[in-house]
């Protein structure tokens, strides 16, 4: 099965390779990978979508926690979580395409309805950004080729996830939400309360999610 | 001489990236590092001299890196180690995965090219923090004279944290020669990261708690983790007062006192046969620092069916690993056993006990040690005999036995009683052969005071019997066994037992051992009869030099009781039955 985690790691050379290498060591695959800058300065925050045994989720977290990279992972399921994809789709369409002159309106019919952006124009060609789940991605890629067109490209960014509403682990909020830049990371012992017990998260054994 | 200020809080003094990386590891209380020199790391070697640590010159990288964790493992404290870049880096790698699979705090250091050159393939360049990837807790590739402190000063803190484990350092060249303002007490790190996976949640521990005092016949599994921990008085209490036998792992061997009452012995693939029935029969099991290896485990879908199991870890990752487990109390071993305890009324009920004792059998009647003398020499009587004199001595809490991997490892195990923590010293996880004689070094390095053994077999030894050389420049008076059978022993027995007396290339030619002590100017002898034995190991032990000894023993001896792989743990197969009489027959 999928899973989904969300983990916000430093944003140093080589913290791509220590996570792609976990995963690698577990012989794990990776269906989808996404880095980018998150809210916190030096921080980066990945989406990783991975193909593991059901059971797989509490040792791929712990493992992804012993990297001393990490500083918080969290594993997120569809419905908690926003998950979106960006796409981009090159499309061939010109005079000689199945419907000739009305290619280009039949292709903006069709990003109209599926809420994709014509981004390119060009005489044989059309690209298309769209943002969405998976699913609607590749309802578009369906109905595109199913029209008889011929798809040049396609590029997508893989699936970036967000958990709903209001919510901060207790990490992130000992943490605070302006770590210090001193180079030195946060003090984390003068915020989290080292009395406090904190919930095992693991299959079967505790279900309490933070 | 001047020497430049490194105490810690004395300010800050500016120095190059090398005197930096001596003047780090001074304030971290290092005395001794294990190494070798070259071109990338010249400029540290060159700084060396203005610093009280002593520098042991190794005669190969990898034995650097046994030599630091050897010295970890017999004292607690951080080894380290050092070697230049290229080659010198990637003959580190099998002493640090060593290191790695027994969660051993060492620490690394590595010299490499210019940062102006890195990734060129530069004379002696190798990607050495992508090599060590996966086989260290943590790496560090450092380009910078200001950022080699809190890089080793970072890597000291994960070293010693949590689980911990082996962590590297690359420092180029430019950033040794550069210069920095260095002050010991501004590189302090972070502290260590919050885990949210740590810490026992109190429903578990009420869960442990009515398990524990529910189950009939529990059996504590003791792991390297209790000495790891420090938690080697908590188990004994724990035990006590509940009256649960103990069962150790190879690592947890010295964690628990053999002599102990509750103490059943080792278990798994070469552990006797009434700790192995123990377990299959307990209905529970209290794994405590240990990881459910595969060679403890047996076949894992009818190993202890019906036992429930407790897991005490620090390592959440290992949770469910192999074995799932009822309930699991993450965190320092100490500290989960400390509360525990309080919670847990005293129990007496010793039935448990005397019926695993009673099972016994004629397990240990068959045993070679109980056998008269028949004219063969065995393993088992050259490890008995150098535990004897130990105990004989007074010497027992006094002498670390440092073991090679194979046959001898496992006669160790069992003949060797170890009543104190830290007094084995062996490569459990990795099963690294040649580890014995550079580990044993690192041990006697850091406790000099105590009689350290090399038990080795003929064919480990001659992996790094270069650091003879080492013994007799550094003047450690280390006691080397050598197990001589001719063949690869534990090989051979698989060979025996699974591939038809196929001995395909495990017979091993030999040099002549004293010789090749003599060569180095170490005292030797070659001893065949069962008598010369406890009077050669009292000489070795009271020589104040090193000494080796060639036990030339029998050929084809295996390790018994032994578990096939993929078989579970009650189906082992047992001693067998010896007739001294037919064997000597053969022997005129």
């Amino acid at each position: 099965m999928l899973h989904t985690f969300v983990a916000l790691v430093e944003d140093k050379p080589g913290v791509l390779t220590r996570v792609a290498s976990l995963f690698r060591r577990l012989n794990i695959n990776i269906v989808s990978l996404t880095v980018g800058e998150s809210e916190r300065p030096d921080t980066s925050r990945m989406t990783i979508v991975c193909d593991a045994h059901e059971h797989a989720a509490h040792r791929i977290r712990a493992s992804l926690y012993k990297l001393e990279t990490t500083v918080h992972v969290d594993e997120v399921d569809r419905s908690a979580a926003v998950v979106r994809e960006l796409c981009l789709i090159k499309i061939a369409v010109g005079p000689d395409t199945p419907n000739g002159p009305h290619s280009r309106s039949q292709i903006f019919e069709l990003a109209n309805v599926f809420r994709a952006r014509v981004v390119d124009l060009a005489p044989e060609s059309i690209m298309l950004e769209m943002t969405g789940s998976s699913s609607k991605i590749e309802g578009l890629v369906q109905v595109i080729t199913e029209s008889g067109y011929t798809i040049l490209e396609v590029s997508r960014t893989g699936r970036m996830a967000m958990r709903r509403g209001h919510h901060t682990s207790r990490v992130l909020s000992a943490l605070g939400s302006k770590p210090s830049t001193d180079g030195n990371g946060a003090d984390y012992s003068s915020k989290l309360d080292l009395d406090e017990i904190l919930p095992n998260q693991f299959e079967n054994v505790h279900e309490e999610e933070i | 001489m001047s020497r430049p200020q490194c105490e810690p809080g004395t300010g800050t003094t500016v120095l190059t990236g090398a005197e930096i990386v001596w003047a780090t590891l001074e304030g971290e209380g290092v005395r001794e590092v294990f190494g070798y020199p070259g071109g990338a790391i010249l400029p540290i070697y060159d700084a060396l001299r203005k610093f009280p640590i002593r520098h042991i010159l190794v005669r190969h990288e990898q034995g650097a890196a046994h030599m630091a964790d050897g010295y970890a493992r017999a004292s607690g404290r951080v080894g380290v180690c050092m070697a230049t870049s290229g080659p010198g880096a990637t003959n580190l790698v099998t002493g640090i995965a060593t290191a790695m699979l027994d969660s051993v705090p060492i620490v690394c250091i590595t010299g490499q090219v210019s940062s102006k050159v890195l990734g060129s393939d530069a004379f002696q360049e190798v990607d050495i923090t992508g090599i060590t990837l996966p086989i260290t807790k943590h790496n560090f590739l450092v380009t910078r004279a200001e950022d080699i402190a809190p890089a080793i000063r970072l890597a000291f803190q994960i070293a010693t944290s949590g689980r911990p484990g082996p962590v590297l350092i690359d420092i180029t060249k430019d950033a040794q020669q550069a210069t920095a303002s260095f002050e010991f007490a501004a590189a302090t790190p972070a502290a260590a990261r919050p885990h949210p996976m740590l810490r026992a949640e109190s429903s578990s521990i009420r869960e442990a708690v009515a398990l524990i005092q529910s189950a009939k016949r529990p059996v504590i599994l003791a792991g390297h983790g209790i000495t790891q921990s420090g938690a080697e008085q908590q188990v004994i209490a724990f035990a006590e007062s509940q009256q649960i036998p103990v069962a150790s792992t190879l690592l947890g061997l010295g964690s628990f006192p053999a002599a102990h009452p509750l103490h059943l012995g080792m278990m798994g693939m070469h552990g006797e046969s009434w700790v192995n029935h123990a377990i299959q029969e307990a209905d529970l099991l209290l794994a405590f620092g240990m990881r459910f290896d595969d060679r403890v485990t047996g076949n894992l879908t009818q190993y202890a069916q019906n036992a429930k199991k407790i897991h005490v870890e620090i390592d959440p990752s290992e949770i469910n690993k192999n074995v799932r487990v009822d309930v699991a109390l993450i965190g320092d071993l100490r500290g989960v056993l400390e509360t525990l305890q309080p919670l847990l009324p005293k129990r007496t009920d010793s039935g448990w006990l005397r019926k695993i004792n009673a099972s016994k059998g004629t397990a240990a009647v068959r045993d070679i040690i109980n056998l008269p003398d028949n004219g063969h020499l065995y393993a088992a009587h050259v490890i008995h005999d150098i535990w004897r004199e130990a105990q004989a001595a007074g010497r027992e809490q006094d002498t670390i036995i440092v073991t090679d991997v194979g046959q001898h490892q496992m006669w160790e195990a069992q003949y060797f009683k170890h009543e104190v923590p830290r007094s084995l010293v062996t490569s459990g996880g990795l099963g690294t052969m040649g580890f014995a004689l550079p580990a044993a070094i690192g041990a006697k390095t850091a406790c000099p005071q105590k009689d350290v053994w090399v038990i080795a077999g003929d064919g480990g030894f001659q992996m790094t019997a270069a650091e003879l050389s080492t013994i007799v420049q550094e003047k450690l008076a280390i006691n080397i066994a050598i197990i001589n059978n001719g063949f690869l022993g534990m090989v051979r027995q698989w060979q025996e037992t699974f591939y038809e007396k196929n001995y395909s290339a495990s017979p091993i030619l030999s040099p002549d051992f004293v010789k090749l002590a003599e060569a180095h100017g170490i005292e030797g002898t070659h001893i065949n009869k069962r008598k010369d034995v406890t009077p050669t190991v009292t000489k070795a032990r009271t020589s104040g030099k090193p000494f080796l000894m060639n036990f030339q023993v029998e050929k084809e001896d295996g390790v018994y009781p032994m578990i096939a792989p993929g078989a579970a743990l009650h189906e082992m197969v047992h001693r067998p039955e010896r007739d001294p009489l037919l064997e000597t027959a053969e022997d005129e």
